[in-house]
């Protein structure tokens, strides 16, 4: 890392490596979880106490402030993990196969939270639960594409074999994220619309747009600040006989796992 | 405050709504603190079992 050989002064490569990305990321979670926190606050402020109440739908409206970032969480969380299984197919690199691991239960966690907000959602302006309508079926199968991405990964003992086929899993079921995002357009569904579009003007109240924005940067900045820790964890397991996971061990102390957390080791 | 509770009649859809997300955010983070000590005690057993072959040979091998 230090040789002056490298071409890559470049920050990307510096930290491709496990030993160099360990510290980093363990310096960058508690900023991403402070973000998080204090954007989700303002965004419960802004959805609670200041957005008015909708003509139509009354207060069951609010539930769009956890809703759609969660749908959007979980659908960009895909591709993300989708991208990192990618490089790891093409470039067979260690860190983004433990990327892609990492988000995987997170992105589940939204793709499930967005499910069951929708069907009490549905509920009260639908009149049902759950219909088999395109999005809501092609959201359930996120879900599930999630939940194999993870037990596909969990059933196969070899770590690099276990990345490739997860990988292949998830590249393969990258196709349903445009389905979720246009099967609103593509079929006639209960489900409304797009709540705001690129082209037009946002259909909802000024502040109802600023609450569901901060939400979703919180849902981003949770899912970055959850995703490094949970690869920190990946990664001293995989690297386990390493010399860096070593010199870890060493520093802290090997029978004193801190409660505290990401930044002590 | 109860009327506001209340959520205009939608409360048990607002705060059923609310409440999951409450708890598969609690699940998340108690689980990724689990994760994170079951990891360091593998880290120190796999380590404990490979020490003697390391002190056989010189230096650490990479698994």
């Amino acid at each position: 890392m230090n040789s002056p050989v490298t071409p890559s002064g470049s920050i990307w490569f510096r930290y491709a490596s496990p030993a160099s990305f360990y510290p980093l990321a363990g310096r960058l979670i508690p900023w991403f979880g402070a973000a998080a926190a204090i954007l989700a606050i303002a965004g419960l402020y802004v959805g609670f106490a200041v957005a008015p109440t909708d003509w139509q739908q009354g207060e069951a409206y609010r539930i769009i402030f956890i809703h759609v970032p969660a749908a959007w969480m979980a659908m960009f969380t895909y591709l993300v993990m989708a991208f990192w299984c990618a490089l790891s197919l093409a470039f067979n690199t260690r860190l983004s196969a433990m990327m892609a691991q990492a988000l995987a239960p997170t992105g589940a966690m939204f793709a499930f939270v967005s499910l069951w907000t929708g069907a009490f959602w549905g509920r009260p302006t639908w009149g049902a639960y759950w219909v088999w309508d395109a999005r809501l079926t092609s959201t359930l199968i996120l879900l599930f594409l999630y939940l194999g991405f993870i037990a596909l990964r969990a059933s196969i003992d070899d770590p690099r074999r276990a990345d490739r086929a997860s990988a292949v899993l998830a590249l393969v079921g990258v196709i349903n994220v445009p389905i979720i995002y246009f099967s609103v357009r593509w079929w006639n569904t209960l489900h409304q619309g797009s709540t705001i579009s690129m082209t037009a003007a946002p259909k909802m109240a000024q502040t109802m747009l600023v609450a569901m924005l901060l939400m979703t940067l919180a849902a981003w900045a949770y899912t970055i600040a959850v995703a490094l820790y949970r690869v920190r964890s990946i990664m001293i397991e995989r690297e386990a006989l390493s010399g860096w996971v070593g010199d870890l061990e060493r520093k802290a102390g090997p029978a004193a796992p801190t409660l505290t957390g990401a930044t002590t080791r | 405050m109860i009327e506001w509770l209340a959520m205009g009649g939608y409360g048990f859809y607002v705060w059923s709504s609310y409440g999951m997300l409450a708890i598969a955010l609690i699940v998340e983070l108690v689980g990724l603190r689990r994760h994170r000590r079951e990891s360091w005690r593998r880290v120190a057993d796999m380590r404990a079992e490979h020490a003697s072959e390391w002190a056989a040979g010189p230096g650490e091998s990479k698994p």
